[in-house]
């Protein structure tokens, strides 16, 4: 198609002036950590060189070398568990028949939709009843089942459309329903895997509700919930704050920069009903 | 739920003893259906993802309705009210008005980022973009920073000698500056703006790849018959994006209404209670008010609220379609 060069340069105009726009709060986080405590408070951030010390500060004083580890701890736990039990769910939805399976997984898709602070009471009195507040189950097993909905809804719709007939091949050779999965199906899925993998971690190490209702001891702290407490403490403290925020984003920007095309994909399609 | 485990103890092929008759019939309906393929061993498989979703959200939420219709502090004998939260909700300004905040927030958090999204999707049928991936990683980066970090980087911004108030200064607005998150009547639009900026790369990435994939043939022959830009929008883009603008109206909506790290972390609800949203009071409410059942209550009119919300969007979107 012919577009004239004015044309050419207004799209570009115009998306890279949304590209800032994207940018100027990222980068307003970036600069300010990297400056010296000193030269910040003017209103544009500009860094005065780079003074990594704020983050060996936020480490050390700001105990985020401990956030990081409980919110290690607690993301692992749920990508695996949710994960596992999400493809076990989801294979079965998708290439079994059985009474039930079509209302069954209409109440995982209900529960896509329930927002978390319609659960978070009551789970705050079931978990303290079982003593599991303030422990890291109280952020694990609430995030795993939230998960698995999610989970369960997108890998169902790679088994659905995984070939029928590799699947009765795999059987006539005498595989086991359980082989069938591990060895010839599961292996095919990694991409679908990936995304699901990689949006459950984004989701789960963001979690900022669950942790502030359950969490009470500092050395339980996942990293989001660790910022917020640190920024109730330290508000003067501005260049801290900030590298503080540059590790709480870290690792999820990495793997997002990493795998876009799967979290993009992933994100876009966990609210869409069929 | 005898019947699964009897189901899945005996594997069809296998059984030795005569089945009892109702086993027999479901077997009959489901076995025949699909020959060589594992039946009731389905149960086994969805097990756990069924039993930890039971018993941490499908229980909650029936425990957070039960809640709702009780007046608790959390600690002595709660006493029945029935109705009576929802009531008070209704009918009592200050109880309503987090319900209408969140619906103007809406308008920053769902409206404007789908306007933006047009616009951008509008500009780009007409011109092969390259460098696509690289505008829709960045565009798309709001969405995957946790809120804590962008609630800190708009409380610089805003802060009174943060950077909105020294761009305003530099073109001679300075007299407009002010502690915009600490303003009656700007507080609400700007934490909206900054849901905007979460939301906006979303429903670009989502409306670029719809417009891409439009056939350019189309507009080729939209504008053989003379159309022009807004004509060929109306006529062509438009309709071609319902779905993908369907998708983003959900996805907005839903983030939109579960807003709590923005408003707890930016504001938390204040000055006054101008920026209180539902999600921000039920955490209010039932742990720092001890009113339990109240907050229980405003959840589960949260919940109907994106459930009614999300369903309406989508229909009037996709809809007219038909």
């Amino acid at each position: 198609m012919i577009t004239s060069a004015r044309e050419r340069f207004i799209t570009y105009a115009i998306l890279l002036v949304f590209v800032i726009v994207a940018l100027v709060p990222v980068w307003e986080i970036v600069a300010t950590a990297l400056s010296s405590s000193s030269a910040v408070n003017t209103g544009v951030p500009i860094p005065d060189g780079i003074h990594l010390h704020n983050f060996v500060d936020a480490w050390n004083r700001g105990h985020f070398g401990s956030y990081l580890r409980s919110s290690a701890i607690v993301a692992v736990t749920v990508v695996v568990a949710a994960g596992v039990f999400s493809t076990l769910a989801a294979y079965a939805f998708g290439t079994m028949r059985f009474p039930g399976s079509t209302v069954l997984f209409y109440l995982f898709l209900l529960g896509l939709t329930v927002p978390e602070e319609a659960l978070v009471i009551p789970l705050y009195y079931d978990l303290r009843g079982l003593s599991l507040t303030d422990t890291y189950w109280a952020l694990i097993l609430p995030q795993t089942a939230q998960s698995v909905a999610f989970g369960t809804f997108w890998m169902r719709t790679y088994f659905r459309n995984s070939s029928r007939s590799l699947i009765e091949a795999a059987r006539m050779d005498g595989a086991s329903s359980w082989g069938v999965l591990w060895r010839v199906l599961a292996p095919a899925g990694s991409p679908a895997i990936t995304t699901m993998v990689v949006v459950t971690f984004m989701w789960t190490w963001n979690e900022f509700l669950l942790a502030l209702v359950m969490v009470s001891s500092d050395s339980r702290r996942t990293v989001p919930l660790g910022l917020a407490f640190f920024q109730g403490a330290h508000s003067s403290d501005v260049s801290l704050l900030a590298a503080g925020a540059v590790l709480v984003a870290l690792p999820v920007v990495l793997v997002y920069l990493f795998f876009q095309r799967r979290f993009i994909e992933g994100m876009l399609t966990g609210a869409v009903k069929e | 739920m005898a019947a699964t485990e009897s189901g899945v103890r005996e594997r069809p092929t296998r059984s030795v003893a005569p089945p009892p008759a109702g086993l027999a019939r479901w077997r009959r309906r489901y076995a025949r259906r699909s020959p060589g393929e594992p039946r009731a061993i389905g149960y086994l498989y969805i097990l756990p993802a069924v039993a930890v979703f039971v018993a941490l959200v499908v229980v909650p939420f029936c425990q957070s309705v039960w809640y709702s219709l009780f007046d608790w502090d959390g600690l002595s004998v709660a006493t029945w009210v029935g109705l009576g939260n929802y009531r008070s909700m209704a009918t009592d300004p200050t109880l309503r008005a987090p319900f209408l905040h969140a619906l103007t927030l809406l308008i920053f958090y769902a409206l404007l980022p789908i306007l933006i999204g047009l616009l951008l999707a509008a500009t780009l049928t007409r011109v092969r973009v390259r460098g696509l991936t690289f505008f829709r990683v960045m565009l798309f980066l709001p969405q995957v920073l946790a809120m804590v970090v962008v609630a800190l980087a708009f409380d610089f911004i805003y802060a009174p000698d943060g950077l909105l108030n020294t761009v305003l200064g530099w073109v001679g607005l300075g007299g407009l500056s002010r502690a915009w998150l600490g303003d009656f009547h700007l507080a609400l639009p700007a934490v909206g703006l900054a849901g905007t900026w979460v939301g906006f790369g979303l429903c670009m990435v989502l409306f670029l790849a719809g417009a891409q994939s439009i056939p350019r043939e189309l507009f080729e022959a939209a504008r053989l018959d003379g159309a022009g830009a807004w004509q060929e929008f109306r006529a062509i883009t438009l309709p071609a994006l319902r779905p993908q603008i369907a998708v983003a109206a959900t996805l907005t909506i839903v983030a939109g209404l579960r807003n709590f790290d923005l408003i707890y972390l930016t504001t938390s609800g204040g000055p006054g209670n101008s920026t209180a949203v539902p999600a921000y009071e039920v955490y209010h409410r039932a742990f720092e008010t001890s009113q339990v059942g109240y907050g229980a209550a405003v959840g589960i009119a949260l919940t109907v609220l994106v459930f009614v919300l999300t369903l309406v969007a989508s229909r009037l979107i996709e809809g007219r379609r038909g």
